[in-house]
């Protein structure tokens, strides 16, 4: 444990809804460097909020990493400057005494900000609706053990589906571009057998969806896989793409 | 007096659940469309449900507090899910499966229910598999599994350390499907905030708009509650920042029984406390206790760094202790004997931790392999605690996880309000009095996909409920009085901030009604939340305006709740005169410190009825153990 606190600006975004301009205020701490990033926050607000002021709106959840929940871009990073973590794992240790930190909320046309750091990513389910499922009924289904799947194939299809939908990968693309997200589906089910029947109808359906909804296109900077807190590979993107070309040719269908 | 009538179907345990299927009455399948179900959660539970339900043709509305319904906390349970498949041919089978929970449940869960949770779970897996989840895999390509604590098996199936997020959202996608096929609508970031009852009857739900602060009323022909446990009454717990209790208890208020509040599970394998600033504590998987083995100091405060501390000076307390099941002993005792060989001042460097060590296990299968079975928890306990336990031995200590207590409902998953169906952690029905480790999905998944679908349409068709709109004056006087509740709570302006009562109540909480509860704690406890809860009421501060985003007034209305389900709980911890399980009264144990049952005088199930703010009837539910006999519990 460590004792010798870090005294710190943060430079956070404030901003009361979607139609009101925001604008950064700063707040100076004093944190154990052993403390998580949004134990700071929560400090801070707990003190906003014995001085009668508003606290700091952000999201937050499981604060293990895992829910997607939490997303602040933090000194320019989706998540912070720490790779492979989401917000919530960062801790103040990798912080020096005397910084400015710089928080923002995510920031693209399709995740509308609600207020302060809080922004609306329902725009992930859209395309999650659109097809992002394997089609069986409950109880109709074979014996677990019925489809042998090999070793490498199960683990890279959990390789795909461990994204955890924060939408750090839509911040940190500068065309705002949700392609490594929805790759990330699309592989998990083109890779398993049981994902192959409506394999070339799925991934027109949420690309159909994903251009609908305001994400940009992709211009290979691999942006998304440099911040995203679970190394999703931008390979994901690269098949997604060769299933989109395929079905367009051979299996075009009405979507 | 509420009358309990458990409704367990006549017949041998093994035939119970489908004479009971046959017995049920059905809905016509083009009457389905006519029927509306709300669904409060959108966790493995309520996630299931509102799939299956959709499926079937029902209308179905989902309601949750979260941005997107796959945040639910059930993303975050890490270790796995069990099933009695014998695929590893040890010797598994749903019988054995039953037993082992009802023992290790300490006998105080309802036979019929485990059993029917057992015979289920198979279905769960292939479910999962159909749906796409990655389960991990042999050479082979058949599904691999692992043990866990309380059992001699490997019946847990698993997606590396995230296994919870892969059954959510494969529950999801099934979800997603009913969504986009327009029987399943979804509306987030509304909180349920009171249950509607017309002549006693569920009817719907009052919810706030946690974006535009609206008070918004939803009515359906039946209500089914799927959100999650309490274990944020202790402040610090394993649960995500948001996971309450508030939909069960302003249930329990309207009159739904609440069964067992003090069964609460301490978890054995969290990260120890870093400081007063913390915000929660972080779990790690019981899976590590497959290979990691736990041990302190044979010496009082010794200071020394474990790597310094020589084998013959370490106290393998649990293998000591419980030799035949050893460092996979269940929860409740793993984390008793934990916080005994601390209190005897034996704790990792004077800390109230102890360490789970990898050394043998890296010596004996190599770095590689620990690194591919348990890679992902280790990064995550050194992104936390900026220690490498390839190395250095984690520090864990026990932890608030999960509540075996909840709402009680009978067998078809209804609460004590004709209507309320509560399912998942939200119910207390299958796990006793200690659950076991890769249980809760199972019962989340084994509630949503395959009960709740058959038990609803048993209601709906025999007791045909009306439906009753929105303009009903019942609806607007629930609003109304969430609507008095919250400018009531934004006017006291007192001095003292949600979150610092909030604390004070966590403390209370754990000192007294955690790990190891005494008659005289209890007395006290009961006062002292009783005192702060009328702090509260007279001294919280919560800034801000109801018409907006307000996380400071979503904090006040959950913790008002918790300062009255606590006091509950410490009722329910004091009137048991005996241990159990994770309930453990220091009065009551063996001379070797081991939970002293009383089957004579608490073979029951507590179900509390509300009557006004700190008082409550209790109402019994004898269990009768008709297969597995009582016996007492022994892991050694």
């Amino acid at each position: 444990m460590n004792t010798n606190k870090l005294n710190l600006t943060l430079r956070i975004w404030r901003q009361k809804n979607s139609n009101t301009p925001g604008k950064f205020v700063d707040y100076k701490v004093s944190v154990s460097p052993d403390s998580s990033f949004l134990e700071m926050l929560d400090d801070l607000n707990n003190d906003l909020e014995s001085k009668n002021q508003e606290p700091i709106a952000f999201e937050s959840d499981c604060r293990e990493g895992i829910c997607g929940t939490c997303g602040l871009v933090i000194q320019g990073h989706p998540h912070g400057p720490i790779p492979r973590i989401a917000t919530c794992q960062l801790h103040m240790r990798n912080f020096k005494d005397g910084e400015t930190i710089y928080v923002e909320p995510f920031r693209a046309k399709a995740f509308p900000i609600i207020k302060d750091l809080i922004v609306d990513r329902s725009a992930f389910d859209k395309i999650q609706q659109a097809g992002g499922y394997i089609s069986v009924n409950i109880g109709s289904v074979p014996d677990g053990n019925a489809i042998p799947i090999p070793k490498e194939v199960a683990n890279e299809a959990m390789d795909a589906a461990t994204c955890i939908g924060c939408g750090a990968c839509v911040a940190a693309c500068k065309n705002a571009s949700a392609m490594l997200f929805v790759s990330a589906k699309v592989s998990q089910f083109a890779l398993l057998p049981q994902g192959q029947p409506e394999r070339y109808e799925r991934v027109q359906k949420m690309v159909k969806v994903m251009d609908e909804l305001g994400f940009g296109s992709c211009s290979n900077t691999y942006a998304c896989e440099a911040e995203c807190p679970k190394g999703i590979s931008i390979k994901n993107i690269a098949r997604m793409n060769r299933d989109y070309i395929v079905a367009k040719i051979a299996k075009e269908e009405v979507v | 007096m509420i009358k309990l009538d458990s409704k367990i179907p006549e017949g041998r345990i093994q035939d119970k659940w489908n004479i009971h299927k046959f017995n049920m009455k059905l809905v016509n399948p083009a009457n389905k469309r006519k029927y509306e179900i709300i669904i409060v959660g959108s966790g493995l539970a309520g996630a299931s449900a509102a799939a299956s339900l959709g499926e079937l043709g029902y209308n179905v509305k989902v309601i949750t507090f979260h941005d997107s319904p796959r945040r639910a906390h059930s993303i975050a349970a890490q270790g796995g899910i069990n099933a009695a498949k014998n695929y590893q041919n040890d010797g598994d089978s749903v019988y054995r499966l039953f037993y082992d929970t009802i023992k290790g449940g300490d006998f105080r869960a309802r036979e019929a229910n485990v059993y029917r949770l057992a015979e289920v779970s198979n279905n769960i897996i292939d479910q999962c598999v159909a749906q796409g989840v990655p389960f991990a895999r042999e050479y082979g390509g058949l599904l691999d599994n692992r043990s866990f604590g309380g059992a001699l098996v490997s019946r847990t199936f698993y997606a590396k350390g995230q296994t919870g997020q892969q059954l959510l959202l494969g529950a999801y996608s099934a979800m997603n499907r009913q969504i986009s096929l327009g029987t399943v609508k979804l509306f987030t970031r509304r909180e349920m905030l009171d249950v509607v009852l017309v002549d006693g009857v569920a009817k719907g739900v009052i919810c706030r708009n946690l974006v535009t602060g609206e008070i918004e009323k939803y009515s359906a022909h039946a209500v089914i509650l799927a959100t999650g446990g309490y274990s944020n009454v202790f402040f610090l717990s394993t649960n995500a920042m948001n996971c309450n209790a508030t939909a069960i208890w302003r249930a329990h208020k309207k009159g739904a029984a609440f069964a067992n509040p003090c069964y609460t599970q301490i978890h054995p394998t969290c990260l120890p406390i870093h400081g007063e600033g913390q915000s929660k504590l972080t779990l790690m998987s019981e899976s590590l206790r497959n290979d990691g083995r736990i041990w302190v100091s044979k010496i009082k405060g010794d200071m020394r760094d474990p790597n310094d501390i020589p084998e013959e000076e370490r106290d393998y307390y649990l293998e000591r202790k419980y030799p035949t099941y050893g460092n996979l002993s269940p929860r409740d005792i793993s984390s008793r004997a934990a916080k005994e060989a601390v209190d005897d001042g034996r704790g990792a460097k004077g800390q109230e931790a102890v360490y789970l060590d990898f050394r043998d296990a890296i010596n004996r299968l190599g770095e590689n392999v620990i690194r591919e079975r348990y890679g992902n928890l280790f990064e995550i306990y050194e992104t936390i605690t900026g220690e490498n336990p390839y190395k250095t031995p984690m520090k864990i200590y026990p932890a608030p996880h999960y509540t075996m207590g909840g709402l009680w409902v009978d067998y078809n998953l209804m609460s004590t309000i004709p209507g309320l169906f509560v399912a998942g952690e939200a119910n207390f029905s299958d796990h006793g009095a200690n659950r076991l480790g890769a249980s809760a999905l199972m019962q989340g998944l084994a509630d949503g996909y395959f009960v709740i679908p058959y038990t609803i349409g048993n209601y709906l068709a025999g007791d045909k409920p009306s439906y009753v709109k929105t303009d009903h004056e019942e609806f607007n006087k629930a609003a109304k009085e969430i609507e008095d509740m919250t400018n009531k709570l934004l006017s006291i302006k007192g001095k003292r901030t949600v979150d610092d009562i909030h604390k004070q109540l966590g403390r209370l909480m754990w000192n007294k009604v955690g790990m190891a509860r005494n008659e005289q704690g209890l007395k006290e406890v009961i006062n002292e939340i009783k005192e702060l809860r009328e702090e509260f009421w007279k001294n919280v501060n919560v800034v801000g305006d109801s018409n907006d985003v307000n996380q400071c007034l979503e904090r006040a209305g959950r913790l008002a709740d918790f300062l009255e389900l606590g006091e509950l709980m410490a009722i329910d911890a004091l009137h048991r005169n005996e241990s159990c399980g994770g309930h453990f009264r220091e009065e009551y144990q063996t001379e070797e410190g081991e939970a002293k049952r009383d089957d004579e005088n608490f073979a029951y199930v507590a179900a509390w009825e509300f009557k006004s703010v700190g008082e409550w009837e209790l109402n019994k539910e004898p269990l009768v153990f008709e297969n597995i006999q009582l016996a007492t519990r022994s892991y050694k």
